[in-house]
């Protein structure tokens, strides 16, 4: 099957729906062992004490803050180049959960940020970026409110996510461009080896693919939500009529 | 968009993704010392602030330097220069000899004054048992912030 094939609103809905339950509970799951696996069954940190246990919720939030842009650019460019309907509210639909992913990081980073920097917050150049994205994530939702042609405000979201981009990508590399900032380099890369230990790594990384299960879970509801929308939408013009 | 033939549409969007780098790369470029959140002690050496002007400086706390107190001595270092600081305050969790810093202040004198001192950890988190076992066996490498 072609992925081409889930730009048929029907092909679409028939599949999400029967994968749906599965990956509700996938998520909820992961997310639940590796929460208590994180908090409770991890040793203190070196330097941090149980502080650092904080990673567990502010690294994934932080990353699927991130990533849920990206994915949106990537459904905004299809939308913009194959005009399938689908792809453009798959990216409306994702933008409500990437803001509260963006909030979560703000939060959980300020509360971590206070006992061990001696700061809630500070005008580094990652956690900067990070709170331009997420006015981007509020501009964005905002956008496709304010223009009341569908395939107008598909459009125009469509650039500002291309836009948004920018700080997208930067919060995520700023420490590379920038390397003096206050926020410490990425959690998890490639080369493991002199980053975060064993111990924290796994929980960290079941976390990780719990919010990413989440993610999508959450981003498949929302967009059959949209099409649901779209379709009665369509019914009561033809009634109207 | 709607209007216009799906080649075109591409080529729109990459000329705009071109001009959104070329314009995001000037940006960063022009403001590089604006977005570097704080100068190291070479930085200051090369081209010393004046009296009073608010800044921030950053580095490692020089092993055997804090003198703690009221007001707490300390030097900062990036392993070339060294600058020293004085704070009246309580410093965070995380301040020690040997960990990054970043403080706020002026120069007076030729003591920089913080009004505000932020702890500075790396991305390396790790057991404290490890830590101390890592410690005993002397291949432990302190974070250098």
């Amino acid at each position: 099957m072609s992925i081409w094939e889930l730009a048929n609103p029907r092909r679409f809905m028939a599949l999400s729906g029967r994968i749906l339950p599965g990956l509700s509970w996938a998520a909820g799951l992961s997310i639940g062992i590796a929460l208590v696996w994180g908090f409770f069954f991890t040793p203190d940190d070196y330097q941090q004490g149980s502080t650092v246990k904080i990673l567990f919720i502010h690294v994934p939030t932080a990353f699927i803050a991130i990533n849920a842009w990206l994915m949106m650019l990537v459904a905004s460019l299809i939308w913009l180049i194959r005009r399938h309907h689908v792809s453009a509210l798959a990216a409306r639909a994702a933008a409500p959960v990437g803001a509260v992913m963006t909030v979560a990081a703000l939060m959980t980073g300020a509360i971590w940020g206070q006992p061990m920097w001696g700061t809630w917050w500070e005008w580094d150049p990652r956690l900067t970026s990070f709170l331009i994205l997420f006015i981007f994530y509020l501009g964005y939702i905002a956008l496709w409110q304010a223009v009341e042609d569908p395939d107008k405000a598909a459009d125009l979201t469509s650039v500002l996510c291309l836009v948004g981009s920018v700080f997208a990508l930067l919060s995520r590399y700023a420490v590379l461009f920038w390397n003096q900032g206050l926020h410490q380099g990425a959690s998890l890369s490639i080369k493991q080896e002199d980053n975060v230990a064993d111990v924290f790594f796994y929980p960290l990384v079941l976390s990780i693919t719990g919010f990413v299960l989440l993610f999508v879970a959450l981003v498949l509801l929302r967009t059959r939500t949209e099409i649901r929308l779209r379709r009665v939408r369509a019914l009561m013009l033809r009634e109207a009529r | 968009m709607a209007g216009l033939k799906k080649k075109r549409r591409i080529q729109l969007i990459v000329i705009g993704a071109v001009l959104l780098a070329a314009a995001t790369a000037l940006v960063g470029y022009g403001f590089r010392d604006g977005i570097e959140l704080f100068k190291s002690p070479t930085q200051i050496a090369e081209a010393m602030p004046e009296e009073g002007d608010r800044f921030r400086l950053g580095g490692l706390v020089k092993e055997g330097s804090w003198e703690r107190g009221d007001v707490h001595r300390f030097t900062i270092t990036d392993m070339n220069e060294d600058f020293p600081v004085q704070f009246a305050g309580i410093v965070p969790d995380l301040f020690r000899e040997g960990q990054g810093t970043i403080v706020t202040g002026s120069i007076e004198g030729g003591i920089f004054v913080a009004t505000e001192v932020l702890a500075k950890h790396d991305e390396a988190y790790m057991p404290k048992e490890v830590a101390d076992a890592l410690k005993e066996q002397g291949v432990f490498q302190p974070a250098d912030g």
